[in-house]
This record gives structure tokens, C-alpha cells and sequence, in this order.
């Protein structure tokens, strides 16, 4: 059983969370630049990991080609930016559309046609790879040969545009993971968050006691897209250049769900912890090669590939359970 | 004149198809009997043909000669990866077990990319340009070749499950994993032996596959995605179903390639997948889902 662990929380955890809030806040005035990007990269992880986990963690629907929604988030938003100058702001409406309306598809053919557990995560592994040699031949979106979004010196932060510095953009994803979390804290406690962890738990008792589980899966599928799809506009307009061999390769779907299983399915703090441990691991496993002097394309994979293996088999539940028991933040047994 | 093209596309993608057919045979036979996906199935079949390559290329070893050897080296890895590693995984949810075949599967790919490098390799064998002429067919003879030789492990395989006493006891804790307990089957060592049957599956489809295509570390991943497709078109739990998956993804891919252009080959299986998931969700010979 997935533990749920915010039903908890303490004033202890609440006042951690204020604590780690406040420290991400003020992190910007001290850290260098290569701090800040390594944060971006942790919220960006943490923000995609909740998005994951709205389906998988609190609808048990597993989703193993989530980078299809980042990959049409970004591509939509950079492509109406590109050839008609529409703002990202703007173009995040039309690339949530997109998403929602995948996830509907995906989600309405697979829950309509009884395709569940394994064969749902296969159709979702199928769907991302169609999107990525799709948009290989994409001549609109510069198929395979990428996608770029113009680059200059910006001498101020248009966040308008979404053209500036890491600060601005460090922010712009600080906001967004805060607001995901808030907004998945507020789901676990309302009625449809009940009906989605009923269903995860036991699909069929839940249809019994009178729960449309077809159309809250369908909530969920595409909730999950459409949040997943704002990373893909931050990503568009973060890193300039998209590749769909890069975009929504499966390796980017597996890198995603990663956090939030290391951290805890299921479980608030999950994907924030599993994107910390992850990023950090990945950073500080980059530096003591090159340290020394060990820097072999694959190494730092090798023993990512390990650690992973090392926490799936000793933490079934993520680190997060066992931590807050750790911490002492929840009141019941996580 | 134009036919024969076709007919010739044809043949040589029902040929790789059977190659194809015996590795996903072996993702089938796991899932069927130990009910876990096997994520890491392309990637341990890149294990077998870096083996091939290395076996050809030092001691000059033909890679068809060497598919029993192989076979029996990667029977060795998946047995131990088995009684192990995944056992105790057996009653854990399903993206825990994911989650493990995962982390194998990038040690793999990544322990393969330092020892080897990105570059694609392939080996050159003496017969490399050979070829058969049947009427108005061309056919490459190394695509024969492997095609007939996994012709023949494809059926040694399924010999063993219908008639073999190991087999029939492999199939009884398919069917009904307390009932062979309690006639006392080992099925710890049961299941440990169905992985390793599954991985020598790929032992030898890679022996086969490195005559017939490059293989680069990348290669482990859509492997294990095109092993997905074909046992769940041809019937998961199915060893029929995957030879004849096998054979219509190879030859769709052909003639996709044929037609439209070669990179997009794959989608054309995706939308096959995608097709049969929706309207025969067990596959063309799989048994109807409960």
C-alpha cells in the first residue's frame, strides 16, 4: 500500500516546508550560476515529478511516456512564438490544449477499451515514440534537425517573453512548483482526490460504491498532461533548442518518474525529495569523476543505474516515508 | 519487374522478421511464466552480440556457430539475475519491478558504451556478400542462414515446453503457481530457469542479429521497445503468437521502408501496436484477457 503522507503532517512538517521555502527563496542572492542552474534543474524535476504523480501516485494509472506532453508543450508554445510572435504566456494556453486533449485521447481509447496495468503503460511508451519520429519528419518544427527559438544578450528579464537570465527563470519555476504542490495538496484532501486513490487502491470496489472511475481517470490522465505540459513551455523557452530525438526520447519519460518513485508514490514531498536526491547525486557523481579524472561518457550512468537499483531494492515506499518517520512530521505511521 | 522488388523487401523482412520472433519468444516466456516484464530484454541481447562480435573478431568464431554458446552464456546471466536480484520482486507492484529492470537496463547500456564506445559495430564474415537466387527472388544468404537456424531453435524451444517433463513443470507454475507448489515444485529454481531460458532467447537472436544489422550501445532500448511491440501484437504469454508478431513486424517494417522512408519505419509499428492494443487488447493469439 502507498503510504499518504501529507494526511499527517504535523505542525513540525509544516514548519519544514516554510523553512525550505524560505531557503529557496533566498537562495538566488547568494548562489553563483552553475548553483542556480543546478536548483532549475531540481525544480523542473520536482514540478514534472508531481505532474507524474497526479496519475500514477494518487490514480494508480501507470504512464511511462510523459515526454509526449512535454514535448508538445514545448513545441507548441516555441512554434506559435517562432512563426507568429505570440507570447509564451499566450502560447501556454494553446500548449495545454494540445496536451489535455493527447492525454484525453490516449486516456479515453485505453480506459474505454479495458487496457490497463502493463498494456497501458506500453500504449504510453507507443504514443510517446510515434510523437518522436513524428516530429522527426516534422518540416514545420525543423524535423529532425531541431528546433530553435532565437537567442540574444538580454541586457534586462522580459518575463513577458521569457527572455532573461537564470534568476528570472529560477523564479518562474519556483512559482510553478510551489503552485503544483499546493494544487496537489488541495486535490488529495477534496472529493476527487478520495475518488482517484480509491480507484488506485481497488478499481472495482471503487466502481461498486458508485464511482465513475472512467471519468475520473480521465481527470486524471488529462490533469496530468496539461501540468506536464507548462514544463514542456519552460523548457522550450529555458533551453532554446528542441530535438525530438532528445525531447521525447524514453529515456526523458524513465528520467521523470524517476524523482517521484525514488522520493515516495504517491506521497506530496516525494517528487521534491526524489528530485533533490537525483539532481544532487547526478551533479556530485559528475564532479568526483572528472575529480578523478575518471570522465568516461557512461560512468556517471553506471552508477546512477546502481544507486537506483541500491534504493529500489532496499526503500520500496521512496525515501520519503522513511525519512518522515525519521523527522517524526507525520502523526500516523507512514 | 516492379513486383519483385516488393517480393524481395518481403522475404528479407519475414527473414530478420524470425530473428525478431525469437527474442521477443523469450521476453514471452518470462512474462508468461514469472508474470514480470523483462525491461532490460534488448539490452541483454546487446550483451550477446558484443559477445559475437568479440568471439568473431579474436578467435574468428562464426557468430551463426556460436548461437548454442552464447545462448548458454546468457541462460547463465539471466538464472542468476533471476533467483538474485528479481525474486523477491516477484510480489512487489508492477513499477517496482519496472523500476528494477530499469536501473539494469542503464547499467547495461552504460557499462557497454565504456568498454565498447558509440561507434557502430559489425562483423564481416566471409559470406557476407552472398546471396541466393530462387526464380526471380535475390536473397541475401545471411539472412537465410540466420532465418533457418533460428527456425530451428524457435522449434527445439517449443518442443521442450509441449513435450519436456522441465517444460511442462515450467508451464505448471504458469498455470497455477500454489497448485505446483503443492505438488512440490521448486518454483523459486522453476522461475530462475524460465529467466534464463528468456534471456538465452536473446543469446541466441543476437548471435543471429549482429549478421544482419550494426549494433551501437543505443540499440539495448529500441530493442526492448520492438520485443514489447511484437509480443503484445502476436499475444503476451503466446511463443505461436510472438514468431508470427515477429514476422509481421519485420514485414511491415520493410515495406514501410519500401514505401515511405526508412527512418519512419518504426512508427508504422507503433501504429500496428497501437491498433491491436485498442481492438484486440490480448493480441492475435493471446487467450482473452480476465
Amino acid at each position: 500500500m502507498i503510504a499518504r503522507v501529507l494526511d499527517g503532517v504535523s505542525h513540525r512538517g509544516v514548519a519544514l516546508l516554510a523553512m525550505l521555502l524560505a531557503v529557496l527563496l533566498a537562495v538566488p542572492l547568494v548562489a553563483n550560476d552553475y548553483l542556480l542552474t543546478v536548483l532549475i534543474i531540481v525544480l523542473y524535476s520536482a514540478y514534472t515529478g508531481q505532474a507524474w504523480n497526479v496519475m500514477m501516485g494518487f490514480a494508480g494509472q501507470l504512464s511511462l511516456g510523459h515526454a509526449i506532453y512535454v514535448g508538445l508543450g514545448a513545441y507548441a508554445a516555441a512554434a506559435l512564438y517562432v512563426h507568429f510572435g505570440i507570447a509564451p504566456w499566450l502560447g501556454l494556453a494553446a500548449a495545454i490544449a494540445v496536451a489535455v486533449a493527447c492525454g484525453a485521447i490516449i486516456g479515453f481509447l485505453a480506459f474505454r477499451f479495458g487496457v490497463g496495468g502493463v498494456y497501458f503503460a506500453i500504449l504510453t511508451i507507443a504514443f510517446a515514440e510515434f510523437a518522436r519520429i513524428g516530429f522527426d519528419h516534422f518540416q514545420w518544427v525543423g524535423a529532425s534537425s531541431g528546433f530553435f527559438l532565437p537567442v540574444a544578450n538580454y541586457t534586462r528579464n522580459d518575463l513577458w517573453n521569457l527572455r532573461g537570465n537564470p534568476t528570472m527563470f529560477y523564479y518562474v519555476m519556483l512559482v510553478l512548483t510551489a503552485a503544483a504542490f499546493a494544487l496537489c495538496h488541495a486535490l488529495l484532501k477534496s472529493r476527487i482526490g478520495y475518488y482517484w486513490q480509491a480507484i488506485r487502491e481497488d478499481e472495482i470496489a471503487a466502481r461498486s460504491l458508485g464511482i465513475d472511475t472512467f471519468r475520473y481517470k480521465m481527470y486524471a490522465a488529462m490533469l496530468s498532461a496539461g501540468m506536464t505540459a507548462v514544463a514542456g513551455v519552460f523548457f522550450a523557452f529555458y533551453y532554446n533548442n528542441l530535438f525530438p530525438e532528445q525531447v521525447f526520447h524514453i529515456s526523458r519519460s524513465i528520467e521523470l518518474i524517476l524523482g517521484p518513485i525514488i522520493g515516495g508514490i504517491g506521497t506530496l514531498f516525494g517528487p521534491l525529495i526524489g528530485a533533490f536526491l537525483l539532481t544532487g547525486l547526478s551533479e556530485a557523481m559528475q564532479e568526483l569523476l572528472s575529480a578523478l579524472g575518471f570522465d568516461v561518457p557512461g560512468a556517471k550512468q553506471v552508477f546512477y543505474g546502481l544507486c537506483l537499483a541500491v534504493v529500489v531494492i532496499a526503500l520500496p515506499g521512496g525515501v520519503w516515508p522513511w525519512l518522515a518517520g525519521k523527522l517524526r512530521v507525520t502523526r500516523r505511521d507512514a | 519487374m516492379a513486383a519483385e522488388i516488393y517480393l524481395n523487401v518481403a522475404v528479407s523482412g519475414l527473414l530478420t522478421g524470425l530473428v525478431y520472433g525469437l527474442m521477443a519468444a523469450g521476453l514471452s516466456v518470462i512474462f508468461g511464466v514469472v508474470r514480470v516484464v523483462n525491461f532490460a530484454h534488448g539490452e541483454m541481447m546487446t550483451v550477446a552480440m558484443y559477445l559475437a562480435i568479440v568471439l568473431f573478431n579474436t578467435l574468428g568464431l562464426d557468430p551463426l556457430v556460436m548461437a548454442v554458446p552464447l545462448a548458454g552464456v546468457l541462460f547463465a546471466l539471466g538464472y542468476v539475475l533471476q533467483a538474485g536480484l528479481i525474486n523477491p520482486f516477484i510480489t512487489r507492484p508492477e513499477y517496482s519491478q519496472f523500476m528494477l529492470l530499469i536501473a539494469i537496463a542503464i547499467i547495461i547500456v552504460n557499462v557497454l558504451l565504456i568498454v565498447f564506445g558509440p561507434d557502430a559495430r559489425n562483423v564481416q564474415t566471409s559470406y557476407a556478400f552472398d546471396s541466393f537466387l530462387i526464380g526471380p527472388l535475390i536473397i541475401d544468404a545471411t539472412k537465410v542462414y540466420a532465418g533457418a537456424a533460428t527456425l530451428v531453435i524457435t522449434a527445439a524451444l517449443f518442443v521442450f515446453f509441449q513435450f519436456a517433463p522441465l517444460g511442462k513443470a515450467i508451464r505448471a507454475c504458469a498455470d497455477n503457481y500454489t497448485g505446483a507448489l503443492v505438488v512440490g515444485l521448486n518454483v523459486k529454481h522453476l522461475y530462475a530457469l524460465t529467466f534464463g531460458i528468456g534471456a538465452a532467447c536473446v543469446g541466441a537472436a543476437g548471435s543471429m542479429l549482429v549478421l544482419l544489422v550494426d549494433v551501437t550501445p543505443s540499440l539495448g532500448p529500441a530493442l526492448t521497445l520492438l520485443a514489447f511491440i511484437i509480443v503484445i501484437t502476436g499475444g503476451l504469454g503466446s511463443m505461436a503468437g510472438a514468431v508470427l508478431g515477429g514476422l509481421l513486424i519485420g514485414f511491415t517494417e520493410a515495406m514501410a521502408g519500401l514505401f515511405f522512408t526508412p527512418s519512419a519505419k518504426s512508427m508504422f509499428s507503433f501504429g500496428l501496436l497501437v491498433l491491436v492494443l485498442l481492438f484486440r487488447p490480448q493480441g492475435i493469439l493471446g487467450k482473452r484477457l480476465s
